[in-house]
């Protein structure tokens, strides 16, 4: 990988999951002392790229059951002997940080609707007899009443952001028939929403969905016609920084076997500007 | 000085003759699960499940239980069987495997009364029942359709504030199984995986706790260096102790052993080809858990599986 590159936007060598773990790591780099909780390949490699970069105040597990002092690899390991533990974060330690209020997850929901409400227990109209039974609600309805929330989704699709809402509601969001008796928005904070077209965020009117940036090469429309609700698209709407050499060069580190490349169907390239007409169209596959 | 290796349960009873023995095969222990009743089981997704007890109740008559759990296969086999009349769940996954097959299949065709909760809330209602309260106060749930699938979970007013919580009911459990690392057979019981998960809850919300244990010791080994500080209820929390070796299989007992890939592999499988009954006949209906543990190729092999890196 001698090939010459520069910082920033003449940077074209990176693929689109490379951008997507650089853009979503973006969404820890306020958070100060949190478990940062990147649930999936490329949640965790943002949460662990932005605690070796630009935040280095934030907590990692080992997704087993410690915290560390930095994060682990994920790929290229072969045993949990010998990481940097700080403390023992079992499952129930998990569930008093989260009750803390002292942790940032990005989850990959299957359905998120026009509120920020998101599903993944079931899929289909009848709730007794799902058509598609799928993890169950997990720690969704806590983690989302208790700490932030940020949505990673890897395929960005009206089947993920679907019209009305979601079939089951396993998470809390700016729904005002469902707020809770003493409750405001405030009491609700969900984050970033990072696909694989744009990053979009809550600050819309009304705690809207807004679109906050496009990927190279992504037209709004494609935004819009892939999303089952309407999304606020202010006057400007920049391209979303492409990765740096230094972030490639740390998320490499991270990710020694490249089991990003695997993350998104066909590994497309970031710079869709630079791509040419043999490249795939951009849908990659359902992560559950 | 006592060292870790497995006793007889035999040896076990000579030597400590004057406390009682707690030691039954997993036949007898099992037999204390009666139909209708509400069963907790240890562990999480693939992770050290009483497997070997749950193949015991599937040899079983029993039926029409509800089950408590962090689930995994142990959920997907008791559905699969038609054991479970209600499950109480929060998740039922294989880790690797996302999404486990029975469970699905159960829950497609309609088959299941549940009440899905989120994962705290589940561990609040287990406390809730060991403390002997009737519910803990909190906000998870709240604003979900976890409130509206389950009308008996209430929303209640606050004597301190002006905000709605939930009242998380106590999960009270009639049996709970459990499987660990180490036991004596007084009840004493070790686990040395990293993440004992929720079975300190299980074991002290239920009536009845039988533990299956990967090996049998005497009382003295807890009393070296600091091997006592990994033992996490009192043997008064525990009322059964089932020595077998390898008994969490297919599913993990760090750091004895990883959860068997393969075999996870083969019943995920197994829903497309001859069903669960297929399943249950090759390996559990008529067999013994020697014969179990020979069909997926032997105890020593399962000792060795690889631990998981995550």
């Amino acid at each position: 990988m001698s090939t010459m590159v520069s910082r920033d936007s003449n940077n074209t060598d990176y693929s689109l999951a490379e951008l997507m773990i650089a853009t979503a790591a973006e969404a820890f780099r306020h958070d100060g002392e949190v478990l940062a909780s990147g649930i999936g390949i490329l949640p965790r490699l943002a949460a662990s790229l932005a605690m070796k970069t630009f935040n280095q105040a934030l907590m990692i597990t080992d997704s087993e059951a410690f915290l560390l002092a930095e994060p682990n690899p994920i790929s290229g390991r072969s045993s949990h002997k010998g990481q940097p533990q700080e403390t023992w974060m079992g499952f129930s330690r998990i569930f008093d940080t989260v009750w803390s209020g002292k942790r940032h997850a990005m989850v990959q929901p299957s359905q998120i609707d026009q509120y920020g409400q998101t599903n993944i227990s079931a899929l289909g109209d009848n709730y007794h007899t799902p058509k598609v039974q799928l993890l169950g609600v997990r720690g969704f309805p806590g983690n989302s009443i208790c700490h932030p929330n940020s949505f990673f989704v890897p395929s960005h699709s009206k089947q993920v952001f679907v019209d009305g809402e979601c079939d089951m509601v396993a998470s809390i969001g700016y729904n005002p028939a469902r707020l809770p008796k003493g409750y405001s928005f405030n009491d609700i904070d969900i984050r970033e929403v990072i696909t694989d077209l744009c990053v979009m965020d809550w600050r819309g009117p009304n705690h809207s969905l807004r679109l906050v940036s496009l990927h190279s090469g992504v037209a709004i429309e494609q935004v819009l016609d892939n999303t089952g609700f309407d999304v606020y698209v202010p006057d400007q709407v920049p391209i979303t920084r492409a990765p740096t050499v230094e972030q490639l060069t740390i998320i490499n580190q991270l990710d020694p076997e490249n089991w990003r490349s695997k993350a998104l169907k066909y590994n497309p390239r970031g710079n869709r500007w630079a791509s040419d007409s043999t490249v795939p169209k951009l849908n990659s596959t359902v992560v559950t | 000085m006592i060292c870790a290796r497995t006793f007889k349960a035999i040896d076990i009873l000579k030597q400590e003759e004057f406390y009682m023995s707690k030691v039954l095969s997993a036949k007898n222990a099992v037999a204390r699960i009666e139909d209708g009743m509400t069963l907790g089981i240890g562990g999480w997704g693939p992770r050290r499940k009483p497997m070997a007890l749950v193949r015991e109740l599937l040899r079983s008559q029993c039926k029409d239980l509800t089950i408590v759990a962090y689930g995994g296969a142990d959920v997907g086999m008791l559905c699969a069987a038609g054991k479970v009349k209600k499950l109480i769940f929060a998740f039922v996954s294989l880790d690797f495997i996302p999404l486990e097959p029975y469970f699905r299949q159960a829950r497609q065709n309609g088959t299941l009364d549940v009440m899905e909760i989120d994962e705290g809330m589940m561990l609040l209602g287990l406390r809730a029942a060991a403390w002997k309260i009737p519910y803990i106060p909190t906000s998870l749930g709240l604003g979900t359709d976890v409130i509206k699938y389950n009308p008996t979970i209430k929303v209640i007013d606050s004597p301190y504030d002006d905000k709605a919580w939930v009242a998380m009911p106590a999960l009270k459990l009639d049996v709970s199984i459990l499987h660990v690392d180490r036991a004596d057979a007084r009840g004493v019981c070790q686990i040395k995986s990293p993440d004992i998960y929720m079975d300190d809850w299980f074991a002290r919300a239920a009536d009845t706790t039988i533990v299956s244990c990967d090996e049998l010791v005497g009382s003295a080994f807890f009393s070296q260096n600091d091997e006592a500080r990994s033992v996490f209820w009192e043997r008064a929390q525990t009322s059964s102790v089932v020595p077998i070796a390898g008994g969490a299989h297919p599913t993990s007992c760090a750091p004895g052993y990883g959860f068997d890939v393969s075999h996870l592999k083969i019943y995920n499988a197994s829903v497309k080809e001859g069903g669960f009954s297929a399943y249950f006949e090759k390996y559990i209906a008529t067999k013994t858990e020697q014969e179990y543990q020979q069909a997926v190729g032997g105890l020593e092999a399962i000792l060795k599986l690889p631990l998981p890196v995550y």
